[in-house]
This record gives C-alpha cells, structure tokens and sequence, in this order.
C-alpha cells in the first residue's frame, strides 16, 4: 500500500463528490434539518394535553384539585361538561384527550379521610400520549391530598433528585443520541452507493486496469467521507452546545476519538453492503436496513432497551450505535470517562476493525 | 386505442419482470417491510417495564425490605443491585447499570413506628428523559400507595383514589397505537423507492433514449412505469395490514372501504412524490439524497412518534400538507376507533387535494422535461 496511490484515490472520489454538488449539499444540509427538526419541532415532553373536566361537586377542593391539574403545566382545559353529560362522548367525539370525573361527595371524603374516588378517563387510540397522561395524574393526584392537610400527610415521603438532566429536557436526551442517527444516515446514503455506482456504470473495470491495491481504494474511498463525517459530527457538536443548550461535560478528546471510531465502523459498513451488492438500489436500502433503521429504533436513542424483549436486546447487542448513544451521553451529560465508558469504547473499536475487515474483503478488483 | 392499452401494458410487465426476476429485489419488497413492521412492533414502547433499580438501604429493616419488596412486585422496577455505600450508587448511576436509585436512610422503620414522616431519597438518570419521566412517576406512586398502607389508624389521612379506564385501547398497550401507523411509513417508501429509481435509472443507464424510440407516448410511459409500483404497494398494504391483525392482534374496528380509498390517494401521492424527485435527479444517487430529504421530515412531522398536538404552532401549521399526517389519522382511527367517513372527512379531503396537487405538479414537471429533450 502507498500513500500516493491511496491519495490518488481519495482525490478522485472528493473530486467525484465535489462535482456532484447536490450530494454534497444534502451530506451538510440533511443534519442541519434533522438538528433543526429534533431541536424545534419535536419534544418527547407531552404538554398542553386537552382535560376535559366533568365537576359534579362543584367545591372548593374540587376547584383546587383543577387547578393543581392546570398549574402542572401537562394539561390545559378545553371543556366543562355539564353535569348531565356523558364523559365518554367527549373523548369519542375527540373534543378532548382526558376527563376528569370528580363525584358529588369528592370534598366531604375527602375531609373525612376516607378515599376521596376521582375518576380519570383516556383516550387509548394514542397510547403513547394515555400512558403518558395517566403517569401524571397518578402523580398529581398522589400529591394532592396530603397538600390539602397538612401536618397530616403520608407517612413516607419521596425526596425525588434527577442527575445529570435536572430539569428532565427531552432536548438533551436527543441532541446527543441524534449524532448517531445523522452518522448513519451518512453512511446509508454516501458510502453505500460508492462501491455499487462503480460496478453499474462499469468504472470498476477502468478501476481494475491500474494498479491500484484493494486497501488503497478502500481507504482512499472512505477519507473523504469520514472528512464530511468529521465536519457534520463537530457541526452538530456546536449547534447542541451553542443553539440548544445541551451542556458538554466531559472531555472532547475521548469524543473525538470514540467518534472517529463509530465513523469508521459506519462508514466501512456502508462500503461492505456497496460492494457486496452491486448494486445502488439495493445497498442503500440494504444499508438503511440496516444502520438508519436500528440507529434510530434499537440504540437506546428514543426507545428504551430495557422494555424490549429478550431476543430484540439480544439484536441491540451487534447494533454499533447502541454503544456509540452510552458514549454520547456519558460525555454530553454524565461527564464519566473511559473508567465507565471502556465496555462501549471496547466494543466500539471491534466494530470499526470488524466493519473495515469485511469492507477489505468483499471487495474484489477482478471482474467475476 | 387497443395499442395504447397494449403499449401500457407491455411496458408494466417489463418493469413487474424487471422488479421481481432479482431474489434480492423480491426480498426488498415483500420481506423488508415485515421486517420493519417487527422492529416497530416490538422496539417502540412508551411504558417502560423492568426498569433497572438500585437500591441503599441503610436501615436493614422489616419495613425497608417491604418498600423495596413494593417497588420490584410491581414488575415496573428490577433490583440489579444493592449496597451500603452510597457512592455505589453513584457509580451505578455514572455506568448506566441503573436508572433509578432507591436510598433508605437509617432509622427508616423507627421513624415510622413513632408515627412521623420518613423520607426515602429517589435518585434518577435524567440522560435519557422520557424514561426517567416515566418511571419517576411510578416510583412515586409505589412510595405514596406504600404511606397510605401503613398511615397509623384513627388518623386521617387523605387520599385520592384515581381510577383510570382508557378507551379504545384499556391496556394501552404501545404496540397496538404503533403499527398500524407502520403501515403509512412503509408504503411511503416503497412509493417513492420504487418510482423514483423506475426512471432515474434509466436515464443513468441509457435505456431512456431506448424506450424513446420505440412507438411509447409520454403518457403511456408514465402510467407504465406507475402501474406496477400502486400494485405492489397495495399488495404490501394488505400484506402489512394482515401481519398486524393476525400476528399483533390489532383490532380491525372500521372498514376497508374507508381505508382502501384513502390508501390509494396515499399511494398515488406517495408515486407523484417520486415522480417529483425523478424529474429533479439525474443519477439514482441525486434521487436517494432528495428522497430521504423527502423522507425525513415527513415522518418526523408526522405525529408518528411525536404527537402533533406537543409541536410549536408552526410545525404544527406544517403538518398540515404532510400527506402521512392525514394518512396516519386516517389509518388509525379506522383500525382502532373505527369510525367512518363522517369524522374522518377532514383528512381524505386534505388526501384527496395533496394527491392532486402534487400528481399535478409532477406531470407538469415531467412535461416540461419532455418537451426539452425534444
């Protein structure tokens, strides 16, 4: 392997790419979208949902339970339902996403100590939002009564501290998970097609007839993208920093380094599905199968893996961008090093060598 | 006018040939979106059991294993660990290895038995917010409902009694809201793969001048090249539709009659999209990069994980020209609430003028390609 003719790769795949103005615009503007989409549009936080309250004491306790449903900030009232009405017509006729039911009786139970009953009603058909909602009834309602009397509350009290996310931002969970999606985004769309555009259009057999080695085109095909990998990765670094305010605690080297890792491993996947494949149409959704897709379902990103059963937690296992999403939080928010981090890092080289192996291998100059 | 039909239907059989002569291509179309619709049905949870618990106790008491004993027969919690030292706990924390900790001071269950209010410290990762959102909220439910147990008699303690139901879906089981809003994603992307790449492809290859000379008007060639992609999308929306009820269990409460109109707006909206990006792409990479910046904010803007109704104003104003949204609506509230035309009007109308217009666009688009190359 020479320099010179790595280099003389490199330079033809950045001079190919810079020609193709468009892929290179849609490699830097497609993060900033997803950035900007992640950052503004989207938060896991559910707000503002649509209570519709059915007050049939009509008391001063009952007011006041309102009010502290109102005063959490997740529910806002679209409706009071008069006392007649049917609470299950409002959710069907989707006037609103909860009703709150309070009896006749709330406020003399409620004196008397005996289970003041209150009666919460969802509308399933959003699952996600119910469970979301019912959690904060749950807790507005467990807060409530010892609120109203005090001196008499529980006798166990829950002193709750969040760490490293105090004020629970969904902002902050996504900013640094979102480096892993970008990162394979790239990967599906810019190395995926390299390998497989030269086998359709018939280049590779110009590509066969120098003697250029299969690791200097390997590695001269994959600089310039790890290049636009680099850029896009520091890019939303500081836009998280800057824009979002998504705090940075923990060192820059071993981010830098572990990320370059997680290019590679990336990257070279991207290049092992073009050459193994042939073909554009395939690669790419091969290669969207098969790191976009998991990047953004199995890392941990959004979705939990502990509530996954056994034999998806098992897949997570060989999905690279769980390990990178630790990583990313453990940096961004934890501030915890490689003492903590040494498992992913771990794993995460095994990926860049094992992804860059088969890369070397598959792809074979002689024409079949 | 026999010929016209006959041109048509020559060219879609060579394409249908042309998509599904390769196994590897036959796999992408049909085996793919299962795939897919697996990992969203069984990946995408919201309620989050077994979340990993490690608990402090430094009372060693009857009372202080029965509030641990509270928090792991819910099955929302699984103890993975415990010790005496709190900085084990911060270190469980550091490492991932727990998401909430559970700290019970000393004294715990002397304090109860003298009648005043005991503390327990909750301590929670925030890195990963909509979890610790979630579970933050059982734990403290599990500490109160543990208080309201053993509350001394005589004195009165007031407490709510929520009682919950949920329409529709009274388990609230996250599967059952997810997949059939797979059914949407998917066929968005087997419209716009599959047409964009039907004529990009030809152009990069040449063989456009080919079906240029043969006797082929553009029209034909447009609904030849379509054709077989809407029968491959309606077959995929009925695999897909059939892998939900009969293996997920989703309930079907509505009617194919209401679905099958609006699908076909979706499809034919989701191909004029693709149409769109063929005639703004010369090579088939152009056409991926333009796709997925298709792609990408249609199904974020959605409300497919996000609901619409948490985004700003604005993006909730921008939702409104996302055919998926409508499609989403629509798919959802005839498997799960199964209502009719009647309510969900709004949104096949919104289907019915997206598809125009952007079919529209896309001919105009096309149209305007093919008088240049003449």
């Amino acid at each position: 392997m020479t320099f010179r003719r790595l280099w003389a790769v490199a330079r033809k795949e950045a001079l190919q790419l810079r020609r193709d103005t468009r892929s290179l615009a849609l490699a830097f503007a497609l993060p900033a979208l997803l950035l900007l989409l992640f950052g503004y549009a989207i938060t896991l936080d559910v707000r503002n949902l649509d209570l519709a309250v059915l007050d049939q004491s009509r008391s001063a306790a009952s007011r006041r339970l309102v009010e502290s449903f109102v005063a959490s900030g997740y529910f806002r009232v679209t409706a009071w339902l008069p006392r007649s009405v049917d609470a299950g017509a409002a959710i069907a006729g989707g006037e609103a996403q909860v009703v709150l039911t309070i009896p006749p009786g709330f406020e003399r139970d409620l004196t008397s100590g005996s289970p003041a009953p209150i009666q919460l009603l969802l509308d399933g058909s959003d699952a996600n939002t119910a469970t979301i909602a019912q959690n904060y009834a749950e807790v507005i309602a467990a807060r409530f009564a010892p609120e109203q009397r005090p001196g008499t509350g529980l006798p166990v009290q829950a002193q709750t501290r969040v760490w490293y996310n105090e004020n629970l931002e969904s902002r902050n969970t996504i900013v640094p998970g979102l480096i892993a999606v970008i990162m394979s985004i790239i990967a599906a769309m810019l190395t995926a097609l390299t390998i497989a555009r030269e086998w359709e259009r018939g280049t590779m057999e110009q590509l066969a007839a120098t003697p250029v080695r299969r690791t200097e085109v390997v590695f001269g095909k994959l600089l310039p993208y790890v290049a636009i990998g680099i850029i896009d990765v520091i890019g939303a670094v500081i836009a998280g920093r800057l824009v979002f305010g998504v705090p940075l605690r923990g060192s820059l080297v071993l981010l830098a380094v572990l990320t370059l890792c997680f290019l590679i491993a990336a990257l070279s996947w991207g290049m092992f599905v073009s050459a193994a494949l042939k073909s554009q149409l395939l690669a790419t959704q091969v290669a969207m199968l098969t790191t976009y897709l998991p990047a953004l379902l199995l890392s941990g990103f959004i979705f939990s893996i502990a509530a996954m059963p056994l034999v998806l937690r098992l897949v997570t296992l060989i999905v690279p961008a769980r390990y990178y999403v630790v990583i990313t939080r453990g940096i961004f928010l934890k501030d915890v090093g490689l003492t903590v981090l040494w498992p992913e890092a771990l794993a995460l080289v095994a990926f860049a060598a094992g992804a860059l192996g088969l890369a070397l291998r598959s792809f074979k100059k002689q024409l079949a | 006018m026999s010929g016209r039909v006959l041109r048509v239907r020559e060219l879609a059989r060579k394409e249908l040939t042309q998509l599904l002569r390769d196994v590897r291509t036959r796999m992408l179309i049909f085996v793919a979106p299962i795939i897919q619709l697996l990992l969203f049905g069984y990946a995408v949870r919201t309620d989050v059991p077994n979340t990993a618990l490690w608990v402090v106790d430094h009372d060693r008491s009857v009372e202080s294993r029965a509030l641990i004993d509270a928090f792991t027969t819910t099955g929302y919690f699984e103890n993975v660990g415990s010790s005496d030292r709190s900085s084990d706990l911060a270190d469980a924390l550091d490492a991932g290895r727990a998401v909430v900790g559970l700290e019970i001071p000393v004294g715990f269950a002397r304090t109860l038995e003298r009648r005043e209010a005991a503390g327990v410290q909750l301590l929670v990762d925030g890195s990963q917010s909509n979890t610790a959102t979630v579970a933050l909220g059982y734990a403290v439910r599990i500490v109160s409902a543990f208080g309201r147990a053993r509350a001394p008699a005589g004195i009165a303690v007031g407490t709510l009694d929520l009682r919950t139901r949920a329409w529709f879906n009274p388990t609230l089981e996250s599967r059952i809201y997810n997949v059939p809003g797979v059914i949407a994603l998917l066929i968005l992307l087997m419209c716009l793969t599959l047409t964009a790449l039907a004529i990009v492809r030809e152009r990069e290859f040449g063989t456009l001048d080919q079906l240029m000379v043969t006797p082929l008007r553009p029209g034909e060639f447009l609904l030849g090249k379509t054709v077989p992609v809407a029968v491959i999308a309606l077959v995929d929306l009925a695999v897909i539709s059939l892998v939900a009820i009969a293996w997920f269990d989703i309930p079907f409460r509505g009617s194919a009659f209401v679905l099958l109109p609006a699908g076909i707006l979706f499809i034919v909206t989701g191909i004029a999209l693709g149409l769109l990006i063929s005639s703004v792409s010369r090579t088939q990479q152009e056409a991926f990069m333009t796709m997925f910046l298709v792609l990408l904010p249609s199904i974020i803007l959605s409300g497919f994980f996000y609901p619409v109704g948490s985004m700003p104003l604005l993006f909730q104003w921008v939702t409104e020209l996302n055919p998926v949204r409508h499609f989403l609506v629509v798919v959802r509230v005839v498997f799960l609430k199964g209502e009719g035309i009647a309510t969900l009007w709004p949104h096949v109308g919104a289907l019915t003028v997206i598809a125009a217009a952007t079919m529209g666009a896309a001919l105009w688009r096309l149209g305007r390609i093919g008088a240049g190359a003449r």
